[in-house]
C-alpha cells in the first residue's frame, strides 16, 4: 500500500549479502527479499581511496572528481558482489579472482574501474546493439 | 475454502490467483574481465583532440543543423567547440555522447544539453526550462539563472548552476549531482530516487516531497519539507565531499559547508513489497 511505513531494514555489515540473504525485518522475511538497495547509495566517495586507472580517467575526461561514477557502487546479486550497469540495464558479476576490500570505499573504487573496463571495451552489448539498431 | 484470516499473506495470494513478483536483480550473466584493456572512452566515440577548436555561429541555423554540425565537428576531430548567438534556441547540444569541451556565448532555450553522456559545456548566459534533462554524465556549467525543472531525470554528471533556479529542481533524478549558487523554488527534488543536490542559498517550499533516495544540502533557509523529507546528521565524509565539490567550481561559500543542512527520505512511503497485489485485492 502506498504510504505504509519503512519496514525493512539497516545495512550493518559490509558482507551482509554475501554471508546470508540480508533479510532481517520481519517484513523482510515474510515477503522473502530485502526491501530497499542492496548498498548506501547515499554514501559519497571518499576521494583518498582514488586508484590511479581512476584518476588517469577523471584526467583524460576533464573532470576534478568522479563525476557519474559517484553513483557507481558495488552492489551484491544472489550473494555474489556485482556492479549495476545502467547501459545494459543489469548487474555485471565481480570474478572470485577478485579479492575483495574489507570495507565499502574501496569496494566502490573497485566496482567504478570495472565497470568503466567493461563499458569502454568492445564485449560490452552496446557495441552490438549500436551496430545493428544505431540511427546516427 | 479455507478461512483467509488463517493463511499467511503468500497462501492468501496463492488462493486469490495473484502470483507475488519476484524483485531481485536481474542478471545478464556478464562477467568483468580483470585482465581487460585499459579503454577511457566508448568504442565508437570519435577521437577528439581538445586543442583542436572551431566556432559555429547559429544566428542563421535551426536546432537540428546546429546538433549536426557538432557531431560532424566532433567526427572530424574537433575537441573544443563555440557557440555564438544561440539566441535562446530550443534542445541546443542535445544527445552528445562522447567527450568534447562545448562553449556556448549567450543563452539558451528549453531542453539545453539533454541527454549528454560525457562532454563539459559551459554556458555564459541563461538557460529554460529543463536543461540536463535525463544528462548521464559530464559536467555543464551555468553562469546565470535557470528555469524550472533543472535536471530533470538526472541520471549523472554535474550540472552546475552559479545563479538561482526554478521550481521542480531535479525532478525525478536517478543520480547525479545538482548544485546552485543560489537559490531554487518549490518541490525541489519531488520524487527523487538518488544522487545529490547542493544548493548554497535557500530552497522553496515542499522540498524533497515523495522523494525515494538522494541526498539534498541546502546552505541557506527552507521554506518548508515535502511529505517524507526529514533532516539527516551532516557527516565528516559528508563535509568533505561538500568542500571538494564547490571548491571544484569556485563556489565554496566563505563560511564554509559546516552550516549546511542535508536532507534525505525519511522512507515512510518506501513500498518495495511483492506481496502488494494481494493485499490490495483483500482489502478490495
Amino acid at each position: 500500500m502506498a504510504g505504509t511505513s519503512y519496514k525493512g531494514s539497516e545495512i550493518k555489515d559490509v558482507d551482509q549479502f554475501i554471508k546470508g540473504d540480508g533479510l532481517e525485518s520481519s517484513r523482510e522475511k515474510e515477503i522473502g527479499q530485502h526491501i530497499g538497495y542492496r548498498y548506501d547509495v547515499n554514501l559519497v566517495p571518499d576521494y583518498d581511496r582514488l586508484t590511479p586507472f581512476l584518476a588517469k580517467y577523471l584526467e583524460i575526461m576533464g573532470w576534478h572528481d568522479l563525476n557519474w561514477l559517484e553513483d557507481v557502487h558495488m552492489g551484491y546479486e544472489d550473494g555474489n558482489p556485482a556492479v549495476f550497469d545502467r547501459n545494459i540495464n543489469g548487474w555485471v558479476r565481480v570474478p572470485d579472482s577478485i579479492k575483495l576490500p574489507d570495507n565499502q570505499q574501496d569496494r566502490d573504487m573497485i566496482a567504478r574501474e570495472l565497470l568503466i573496463k567493461f563499458q569502454m571495451s568492445d564485449r560490452h552489448p552496446l557495441v552490438q546493439l549500436r551496430q545493428a539498431y544505431t540511427k546516427f | 475454502m479455507e478461512s483467509m484470516n488463517n493463511m499467511t499473506q503468500e497462501e492468501r495470494a496463492e488462493q486469490l490467483g495473484m502470483m507475488s513478483e519476484p524483485l531481485t536483480g536481474r542478471s545478464m550473466q556478464e562477467f568483468f574481465e580483470p585482465s581487460e584493456d585499459d579503454n577511457f572512452v566508448y568504442p565508437w566515440a570519435p577521437v577528439v583532440d581538445p586543442a583542436k577548436s572551431a566556432e559555429i555561429d547559429t544566428d542563421e541555423m535551426n536546432t537540428r543543423e546546429v546538433n549536426e554540425r557538432i557531431r560532424q565537428l566532433m567526427d572530424e576531430g574537433v575537441g573544443s567547440i563555440k557557440l555564438l548567438n544561440p539566441r535562446g534556441k530550443h534542445s541546443l547540444a542535445v544527445g552528445i555522447l562522447s567527450r568534447v569541451n562545448l562553449e556556448v556565448e549567450g543563452s539558451m532555450g528549453y531542453f539545453a544539453v539533454g541527454l549528454i553522456d560525457g562532454p563539459n559545456v559551459r554556458i555564459n548566459g541563461r538557460v529554460g526550462w529543463s536543461c540536463g534533462e535525463n544528462m548521464m554524465a559530464g559536467t555543464v556549467v551555468i553562469e546565470k539563472n535557470a528555469g524550472s525543472t533543472f535536471g530533470a531525470a538526472i541520471r549523472g554528471g554535474d550540472l552546475v548552476c552559479k545563479g538561482s533556479v526554478g521550481s521542480r529542481t531535479g525532478i525525478d533524478m536517478k543520480g547525479g549531482t545538482i548544485i546552485v549558487g543560489g537559490d531554487t523554488g518549490a518541490l525541489t527534488g519531488f520524487m527523487m530516487q538518488r544522487g545529490r543536490m547542493i544548493f548554497c542559498g535557500n530552497a522553496g517550499k515542499n522540498l524533497g516531497d515523495s522523494m525515494y533516495d538522494g541526498t539534498i544540502f541546502v546552505g541557506g533557509d527552507i521554506k518548508s519539507f515535502g511529505v517524507d523529507a526529514v533532516e539527516a546528521e551532516l557527516t565528516d565524509l559528508d563535509k568533505s565531499w561538500l568542500k571538494r565539490k564547490l571548491e571544484g567550481y569556485g563556489m565554496l561559500p566563505d563560511k564554509g559547508v559546516d552550516h549546511f543542512t542535508k536532507v534525505v527520505a525519511g522512507k515512510q512511503l518506501w513500498n518495495y513489497d511483492n506481496l502488494e497485489p494481494s493485499e490490495k485485492k483483500l482489502i478490495l
